[in-house]
């Protein structure tokens, strides 16, 4: 059993657009066989939650050089391009 | 849309509307759910504050472009959905990428008290903004038991 990866989910608030994002992950991920375990975090908070992630996806604008790699997920909401964010994900995972 | 369905209160709902911007829609649909008990009377600021600071607006696929504006749950007595189409579009800013303006005549405002207990809801809003035939639907919907018709008719 492959350990999950970890991919950080991040909002304005952590409540709303992130809870759609982290559930439409884990189900795609899930179908697609890879692992994940997702978390959800404020985009201000999320220099203190990087610990452990693998990947970040995020609806609000970040900072860079967090470390980790950033995928915008606008997809999720919007349904526009959301095949072509699921594969990039899947290709970042599978590159970690 | 059952969840959707349930917490979006017809006195929240606002056909048409003629707002000016987009803090007036905010502050339009606020004062409904401060009315009905739903949010305190420090949501409005709150979410405009919000708004200012990460903005909500998301370009769609078809010509009517969504908002779906939103603040902390302290502000937040019980949750509830607030709808509104515009008779003209008003300027927000794209949530991923600020410095791009969305015209938007579709606005959810989200009163959310806690993540878990609204996914359901949170994943039925997002249904309807990747569907140009619901978003249609809604934008030229001139009764409030037409709104509730439509999306009690679709499912996610």
């Amino acid at each position: 059993m492959t350990k999950p990866k970890v991919v950080l989910v991040s909002c304005g608030t952590a409540i709303a657009t992130s809870t759609v994002v982290a559930k439409a992950i884990e189900e795609a991920m899930r179908e697609r066989g890879i692992p994940v375990i997702t978390r959800q975090c404020k985009a201000a908070e999320i220099r203190s939650h990087l610990s452990g992630v693998d990947l970040i996806v995020t609806t609000t604008p970040l900072p860079d050089n967090l470390g980790v790699p950033v995928i915008k997920a606008l997809p999720f909401l919007t349904g526009i391009g959301k095949e072509e964010v699921l594969n990039e994900i899947e290709q970042q995972l599978k590159a970690i | 849309m059952r969840m959707l369905a349930h917490l979006l209160d017809p006195h929240a709902i606002a056909l048409n509307y003629p707002a000016k911007d987009a803090e007036d829609v905010i502050r339009y649909l606020s004062q409904k759910l401060l009315e009905t008990g739903y949010v305190r009377d420090s949501f409005a600021d709150a979410a405009l504050a919000r708004e200012a600071k990460l903005p909500t607006g998301l370009p769609l696929g078809g010509e009517i472009n969504a908002a779906i504006p939103h603040t902390d749950v302290e502000h937040v007595i019980k949750p509830a959905v607030a709808l509104a189409t515009l008779s003209q579009p008003v300027i927000f800013r794209n949530m991923v990428e600020p410095a791009q303006e969305v015209p938007v005549r579709l606005v959810f405002l989200l009163a959310l008290d806690e993540p878990k207990s609204q996914v359901a809801m949170l994943q039925e809003v997002a249904g309807i903004l990747q569907n140009p035939s619901l978003i249609d639907q809604l934008i030229q919907a001139t009764s409030i038991a037409e709104v509730q018709a439509i999306l009690s008719e679709h499912t996610v």
